[in-house]
């Protein structure tokens, strides 16, 4: 009885601290700007099936490249399609995708980059040095090598973007570890013949969380980066998925004469990534670290 | 002094012997191979058994590695399979023109970003912070391939001041190309410019906060002096390691502005070989890739190195 | 009037908070600084000593403003004069020494450019005379090979030397007024004793005025001709120097005067209840009311003005400055500890113990093996007693937090034993210990801000060891955490907080409650009063002292403060480059005589009593490493005898009181020649 209500103390506790940061985060202009811009698009996201005004796979070649009119608000693109409902669908995939990428990357660099930090010594070593080396392959090489030979199914690209963007959290979650653990508080606890694991849970994570989580929300926008110039390159989402970066590409050649087709999705490309931008900037802020010292690795 | 020198080289040395392995393996346990994708829907029988002899594929896997890294480190990367013709002849143009971008773009991006920077830092809050800092925001946010795209649509196209495609042979020259990379050198540029602006931005706003700065200001050394003698070397020597790998990170988006552009260079050729599933001149663009890395980040850590007087001090002491 | 040389008048500065609420830092500061004086302004951290001491200069922090008033120097505003016209003063006409010289020196310049960028800026020299003035103002603050010190990098330097060079540079501009920031806090007992005694004679030599801001009245009281107090970003008091540490007339100086331990009494200081209020929580009243032990209901809703008394020469901002002369006779009196018995029985025994912190080579990691003849701690014997407070004192790098480290499990021992009741061997590896050795010795830490995780409640903080050693949930946790919070005087309400909501003393409690939840049966202190205010260390002092009489805890004491230690412990061990020099009963180590280098600690103490000077015996060398052979302190020894100090070991012999001295020198001699002087 008494400890259940403990720990609906401690949810309260988290979500009054969620709050009381979405709080901070919106007393900033950027930071409400940033936020709402997310909060428009992930809203978009459910509900754009719905608000939808045309099939999004129905090809017309007699509509084909529609200057933008009330019927069709932004035109339509090549294949006569509503590049309209294009866009408002557009975010849906790299949205999904990146979201549950970065929870992937956040998980296992997170806890990979606590454990080498803890433990130090050899083992901490010969991690480092594997991770330095895939930070050393272009991301676009390794990535596009993966895609072509897998193919781009989701089951392939979240795994592929949650690896591929989790070893740089190794090295902040590393670092952050070891800021902490020269404290006196870990050096207490360890007086005290507390377990390992009960050190990384009740000392280092409540205070690497922080820092973990703004990586996290950073890789987010780089993920998305990252995935759109994989399906502008031609290999992110297959086609006749509407995705913005794959609009992109197929529009960038008739762009001098149906600009339309092209601006629209990078309006919506542009928006969502500075959007996240943003509100990884003020989630910084909030949680008072600084990023802009950080490197993109 | 030279012992820390020779260590960072080693362990350069170290990165690429597992990039090295970690490409080969890549494309070794992955489905498919060189043979049957070239050969397509005939790689059955003795076609696929010759095409295997020919290019090698029959010994084992590691004697493949230990004699492919043996010539690479003779500098040969072997024989491409798509061109029919040797990788080092295919790579030798892409690697020259890419170089023409990127040092086009690192030359002029870092010491915008050092202007940019230190002034924002120094009138922190004020009209030009707040002006530019918006504007490195989005530089830096929006990808390569949508700035370049948008500098097409509204230079090339709509304003007809410059080239939007680069329509030239692979072996063009540097003066013939000029003309042809002001558009992806701008969208290149402008990324990595706003986040190393940022960088030193807050490395500067960092020290202007020490003791020793509010110590010279109380010293009496006049505003400009204190900036540059006090402030700069301090802000800017942390600075460099970031602004390597910011270079190092950059080379994706060099490839996607590459495209962009078609640009014949190292970039368009990944694309290309991955597409054809070219993989020894893939395996030799990662070395290639991974070693402009390790080499910009060893040149970081050696000027670092011999700019620190902590460090340069505490060796001349041992 | 003609002589004063700086006023400052009616100051307050502050800053504006996020509810957009003007809270003030400084409050109506108004004073005037003589030609040649030397003014000391004391107050504790967040009394707004040092933006006094910066607004001198005409600089506010950023983020801070002048609210009003002016600083009035050669009879211009300099809080409101442009940086071109201020530029030509700071170093010139007011130069500061700052607190930390090692962080205020600019780390890519070396020492002679960062000298003569003042010289250039502030004098008319041309490059050989600027050369020749480097040269003789190295040589002026007594650094050692003047001429190569000015090709240094700041951080090649000791504490003591880069605080000399920041004196050089401060000296460069022939300044008429310095202003010093806590110019010796931070620095080595014996340092700060030759810092100071620099800074006095450089007064003395140039009749420069000086401001001297500090929290330690020890020091102030040495090179003060008058003193301001501090309390609240208020003046409280203002007078001689000698009144004012002799009879103080505002409660707060009495009582601080009363909290600081001295070495010339045994037993506890007196504690203020309480802590400083914050800047924004200051009521109507006087700041000083929760606090003060003559206040009357008038103080709880009018502020006092500072009045001055005439006769006195004094101001003083008190409704009841009266009634606190009768008290005054009893500055100097402090309450005896209870003697409590002390049980013969040994808890622990440390035998030839060696620590060290050389790295392995690999051939020695196989074979598990430490070679090291020159270790950082060697050759540690010490007894300790059930019951009693044992003290390890020395300076940084006398390896006194070595050995705490080593009997908490913490760092592997390479020789000796750690015997632990009944002469069981305690293994120096953590992991290798039982949860019941584990939990019978417990660590307070020097830094509460770090030793608290800061994500957790004080609840959480405290029920980690509980549930940890006693499995204890639920209602029954909680009790005893309730318990626990009751014992160092603290309400259960503090449950619920984090520990950036408690001040530095309220930190140091809860971690003093979490070592005691495990009922240990020893507490290892490591420089657990250093981090606090004088105030509050008297306090958690008490504390300390009333639960070890409840509980019959053992404490291991590592301090730097011979003055705390010499209050608190029953038994001293005194320690240099982690080699005993001498143990003994606490009483008999502050006696002599006593090994030569306890002589030099104890000479250089500053006493907050203008009649007591330091002595300064020892050379002011800092020594990185102990010497190979003969006696440790042979490098600064003042009573060296020669070639044996530098090749044998000395011997242990034992005083007249039962002090163990490790010294060539007889006992007898030591006397003769300690006593006579």
């Amino acid at each position: 009885m008494e400890i259940s209500k403990i720990s609906e103390e401690k949810q309260k506790n988290l979500l009054s601290k969620v709050l009381e940061v979405l709080k901070t985060m919106a007393s900033r202009p950027s930071g409400f700007i940033g936020l709402s811009i997310l909060a428009f698009h992930i809203l978009l996201a459910f509900l754009s099936p719905y608000l939808a005004p045309y099939d999004y796979k129905a090809i017309d070649p007699s509509l084909m490249l529609q200057a933008p009119s009330s019927e069709y608000w932004f035109g339509t693109d090549s294949l006569g399609r509503d590049v309209f409902t294009r866009t408002i669908m557009g975010g849906r995939t790299a949205l999904t995708i990146t979201f549950f990428g970065s929870i992937i990357a956040l998980l296992w660099g997170g806890l990979l980059g606590i454990f080498c930090g803890l433990v130090g010594g050899k083992i901490d070593d010969v991690v480092m040095r594997i991770v330095d080396a895939f930070l050393s392959i272009p991301w676009i090489l390794a990535m596009l090598l993966i895609v072509s030979l897998l193919g781009t199914s989701t089951e392939v690209l979240i795994p592929a973007l949650g690896f591929f963007y989790g070893k740089g959290i190794v090295r902040v979650a590393r670092a952050a570890t070891h800021d902490v653990i020269a404290k006196d508080f870990i050096v207490s606890a360890r007086a005290r013949g507390h377990s390992n694991f009960s050190i990384i849970w009740n000392e280092i994570i409540p205070n690497v969380r922080d820092a973990i989580l703004v990586e996290g929300a950073m890789r987010w926008s780089w993920m998305l980066l990252g995935f759109s110039s994989l399906s502008f390159l031609g290999f992110g989402v297959s086609p006749p998925t509407p995705d913005w970066g794959l609009m992109i590409s197929n529009a960038r050649g008739l762009m001098s004469f149906a600009y339309w087709s092209v601006i629209a999705p990078i309006v919506g490309l542009s928006s969502l990534i500075i959007g996240i931008n943003l509100t990884a900037d003020a989630f910084a802020k909030a949680l008072g670290i600084d990023r802009s010292t950080k490197a993109p690795v | 002094m030279l012992f820390l020198i020779i260590k960072r080289i080693f362990l350069g040395l170290i990165t690429l012997f597992i990039v090295s392995l970690i490409t080969f393996i890549g494309t070794e346990v992955l489905p498919g191979d060189a043979c049957t994708t070239y050969l397509e829907r005939e790689a059955y029988g003795a076609a696929l058994e010759a095409c295997y002899k020919r290019l090698g594929l029959d010994i084992p896997a590691y004697e493949r590695y230990l004699s492919w890294a043996y010539n690479v480190i003779q500098g040969d990367f072997g024989y491409s399979l798509s061109g029919q013709m040797p990788i080092n002849e295919v790579l030798g143009p892409r690697i020259k023109n890419s170089m023409v971008l990127a040092s086009a773009a690192i030359i002029i991006g870092i010491p915008l970003a050092l202007i940019l920077g230190i002034i924002t830092a120094l009138w922190r809050d004020k009209l030009p912070d707040i002006t530019i800092s918006t504007i490195t925001i989005f530089a830096m946010t929006i990808p390569e391939f949508i700035s370049a795209t948008l500098l097409i649509l509204i230079v090339a196209i709509w304003l007809q001041w410059l080239p939007g495609i680069v329509i030239v042979p692979t072996d063009v020259t540097f003066f013939e190309l000029l003309p042809n990379i002001i558009l992806p050198v701008i969208a290149i540029a402008m990324i990595m410019t706003a986040h190393m602006a940022r960088m030193v931005r807050s490395s500067v706003i960092q020290v202007m906060a020490t003791d020793y700065v509010q110590m010279a200001i109380l010293k009496g050394v006049p505003y400009w002096q204190m900036v540059f003698k006090h402030v700069l070397p301090n802000a800017l020597l942390p600075a460099i390691n970031v602004v390597a790998l910011t270079i190092a990170w950059l080379l994706g988006g060099v490839v996607v502005t590459e495209v962009v552009f078609n640009y014949p260079g190292l970039g368009r050729l990944v694309i290309e070989s991955i597409s054809n599933r070219d993989l020894p001149t893939v395996q030799a663009l990662a070395i290639i890739l991974a070693s402009i890395y390790v080499s910009i980040n060893l040149i970081a850590d050696l000027m670092t190195l011999m700019l620190n007087p902590r460090l340069k001090s505490l060796q001349i002491r041992k | 009037m003609e002589n004063i040389i700086h006023s400052v008048k009616n100051l307050s500065i502050g800053f504006r908070s996020k509810k957009n609420d003007e809270i003030s830092i400084l409050r109506n500061v108004t004073t005037n600084i003589k030609k040649g004086e030397t003014v000391g302004i004391v107050g504790e951290s967040g009394s707004g000593k040092s933006t006094l001491a910066l607004a001198m200069m005409g600089y506010v922090k950023q983020g801070l403003y002048t609210i009003e008033g002016e600083c009035l120097f050669e009879s211009s505003n300099l809080l409101k004069m442009k940086n071109k016209d201020l530029e030509q003063i700071r170093g010139r006409k007011i130069a500061m020494i700052p607190q930390n010289a090692g962080q205020s020196l600019t780390p890519n310049l070396k020492i002679g450019y960062q000298i003569d960028e003042a010289l250039r800026l502030h004098t008319k020299f041309n490059k050989n005379e600027r050369d020749k003035k480097i040269s003789e103002l190295l040589n002026k603050v007594r650094l050692p090979s003047p001429e190569t010190m000015a090709f240094r990098y700041p951080h090649e330097l000791s504490g003591g030397q880069q605080q000399r060079v920041a004196v050089a540079m401060a000296l460069a501009g022939k300044p008429d007024l310095l202003l010093l920031d806590e110019p010796t806090t931070g620095l080595d007992v014996t340092t700060q004793a030759h810092v100071l005694e620099l800074l006095k004679f450089i007064a003395k030599d140039t009749g420069t005025s000086m401001v001297y801001v500090s929290h330690d009245l020890g020091a102030i009281a040495q090179v003060s001709d008058r003193i301001i107090v501090m309390y609240a970003g208020e003046i409280v008091l203002e007078g001689p120097a000698r009144s004012i540490l002799k009879s103080p007339i505002h409660p707060y100086t009495y009582g601080l005067l009363k909290s600081i331990p001295k070495l010339s009494l045994s037993g506890l200081p007196d504690s203020m209840p309480g802590s400083q209020p914050q800047p924004g929580n200051i009521g109507i009243g006087c700041s000083f009311y929760d606090r003060c032990k003559i206040a009357e209901d008038k103080c709880k809703k009018n502020s006092p003005s500072l009045e001055h008394i005439l006769e006195l020469q004094t101001s003083v901002r008190c409704f009841n400055y009266k009634n606190l002369k009768k008290f005054n006779d009893k500055i100097n009196s402090i309450t005896q500890k209870k003697n409590i018995s002390k049980g013969v029985n040994e808890i622990l025994n440390l035998t030839d113990v060696s620590i060290s912190y050389a790295k392995q080579k690999i051939l020695d990691q196989i074979l598990n093996k430490i070679t090291d003849t020159n270790p950082t701690v060697k050759d540690i014997n010490i007894e300790i007693k059930k019951g009693e407070t044992i003290a390890l004192v020395g300076e940084s790098g006398s390896g006194k937090s070595t050995i705490l480290k080593s009997i908490a499990g913490l760092l592997k021992i390479k020789d000796g034993k750690i015997k632990f009741e009944n002469d069981r061997v305690l293994s120096s590896d953590l992991k290798k210990r039982d949860s019941n050795d584990l939990r019978a010795i417990q660590l307070i830490f020097q830094n509460p801000d770090e030793s608290l995780n800061p994500n957790h409640t004080v609840e959480q903080i405290l029920s980690q060891p509980l549930k940890l050693y006693f499995s204890l949930t639920g209602n029954e946790l909680k009790k005893k955490v309730a318990e626990l919070l009751n014992k160092v005087r603290l309400g259960e309400f503090y449950m619920t907080r984090y520990p950036r909501q408690l001040s530095g003393g309220e930190k140091q409690r809860v971690a003093v409650a979490r070592a005691f939840a495990a009922k240990p049966d020893i507490i290892l202190c490591d420089e657990v009063t250093s981090a606090l205010d004088v105030s509050v260390q008297a306090a958690v002092l008490n504390l300390l002292q009333t639960l070890k009489e409840d509980f019959g805890t053992t404490y291991i004491f590592v301090s730097h403060d011979l003055a705390v230690v010499r209050a608190i412990s029953d038994r001293v061990a005194v320690l240099y480059q982690g080699r005993l020099c001498e143990i003994g009963p606490s009483k008999n180590v502050y006696q002599f005589p006593s090994h030569p280098y306890t002589e030099v600690l104890l000479g250089a103490v500053l006493e907050p009593d203008p009649d007591i000077k330091p002595k300064l015996v020892a050379k002011d060398i800092v020594e990185e490493k102990p010497p190979e052979k003969g006696c440790c302190f042979q490098g600064r020894c003042p009573r060296i005898l020669g070639d044996k100090c530098k090749n044998e070991t000395p011997p242990w012999q034992i005083g007249d009181d039962g002090n163990a001295i490790r010294c060539h020198i007889s006992v007898e001699d030591l006397k003769k020649n300690q006593i006579k002087k």
